[in-house]
């Protein structure tokens, strides 16, 4: 299980990885936002993406949007960890194709619940 | 716009009627010249004031004006006051350093702590079986000698181990110092952001009489729209209902939508 993790602060990509740690993916990587994702996971084969919402850059909504729209990615799950808080905005991600979607600040135990029930589902 | 400049627009314009009214074509263009004079003038005038109330918002902004073409006197009167703009944002960076060390110094902690405690878990686990065989006797002569020294370590390294998490704890604690310097600099910025705010609301009306004589309408940049969507944490969310107060209500608004 090979997961990515994108955000533009280095404290939430660490504080991110450490949950995920415990809760037993020890094999993950970090982007700081679309641009720099992108072409890793184009590269690399991935089975998770999580990631935050607005970044310089390519923002995580942009991400999702491309990840579906391309032929070999379209089927990742992707669970966006995000401030962003607006009603409009958790509908644009879910008709974007989200899987999850966790506002922050988050608990750690939100975080595993989510990212089990999304497991559950892909199967 | 000045009640002058309003009065002038009235008078010219019944002048220009009474001219079309006598017919006289030549008097009438006169007037719509004279009408457009004004006009000019009027607008001269604003932006004369504008351009003053710039000036004097931008020394109340206390910006770095350096590259502004200015008079001696100008620069003379700004001087020691003008970058305390720069020096907010200096203050800001130096608040997201302070709390980026704390949060990296706190996790620093944490992940070093995390092994120390499991390592004490798993040896105590190891010597809980042998323990509960001790209690039933079950143990050997040998076995018993075995675990009696076992014990003895164990004692000293729980110790040990015991001081290491107390100390990672405190200094996780003392991570903590950076909410009081940065809640002092923080409320500075916030007092320099009152001062420019009325410096602003100063410059809005201005310009809005500038908008009102030309007819300009103000539309936001696209940027200034994009910026306005990606809002970030939203701090008054109880008061709002555009927005999500917590992650039941994310959970509620998925599950409407058929996730």
């Amino acid at each position: 299980m090979k997961i990515l993790i994108v955000d533009d602060f280095s404290t939430m990509r660490r504080i991110i990885k450490n949950l995920l740690r415990d809760l037993g993916f020890n094999n993950t990587a970090e982007a700081d936002d679309g641009n720099t994702a992108l072409p890793m996971l184009q590269s690399t084969s991935f089975d998770f993406l999580i990631t935050d919402w607005n970044m310089p850059g390519m923002t995580g909504i942009e991400l999702l949007k491309s990840v579906r729209a391309d032929a070999k990615l379209a089927s990742l799950p992707v669970l966006m960890v995000t401030a962003e808080a607006k009603r409009e905005q958790i509908v644009e991600a879910a008709q974007a194709g989200v899987n999850g979607y966790v506002v922050k600040p988050f608990t750690a135990g939100a975080l595993k619940e989510k990212i089990e029930k999304i497991f559950e589902r892909v199967g | 716009m000045s009640d002058d400049f309003e009065k002038q627009l009235v008078k010219q314009a019944n002048q220009l009627i009474d001219h079309l009214e006598a017919g006289d074509n030549q008097a009438a263009m006169e007037a719509i010249e004279k009408l457009y004079q004004g006009r000019d003038f009027g607008l001269f005038q604003e932006i004369g004031k504008l351009t003053r109330t710039v000036h004097d918002a931008i020394r109340n902004f206390h910006v770095e004006t350096d590259g502004l073409e200015r008079t001696a006197a100008a620069k003379k009167e700004d001087q020691g006051e003008s970058s305390r703009i720069e020096d907010a944002k200096d203050r800001l960076e130096y608040v997201i350093r302070l709390t980026e060390n704390a949060a990296n110094k706190t996790m620093d902690m944490v992940e070093e702590t995390v092994p120390v405690s499991k390592e004490l878990r798993e040896t105590a686990m190891n010597l809980k079986g042998d323990w509960e065989r001790l209690m039933r006797r079950e143990l050997s002569a040998e076995e018993f000698r075995s675990l009696y020294k076992q014990i003895d370590e164990f004692l000293d390294f729980a110790g040990t181990k015991a001081t290491n998490i107390e100390d990672n704890l405190s200094s996780i604690l003392l991570a903590q110092d950076y909410q009081d310097l940065t809640g002092q600099v923080i409320k500075k910025v916030i007092k320099l952001v009152h001062e420019v705010e009325s410096s602003l609301v100063c410059l809005v009306t201005m310009a809005s009489k500038v908008e009102s004589i030309t007819g300009i309408q103000y539309e936001p940049s696209s940027e200034a729209r994009e910026e306005e969507y990606l809002e970030g944490p939203i701090i008054n969310a109880e008061e709002r209902d555009d927005v999500v107060a917590s992650q039941d209500d994310v959970d509620d608004l998925l599950s409407s939508l058929g996730f």
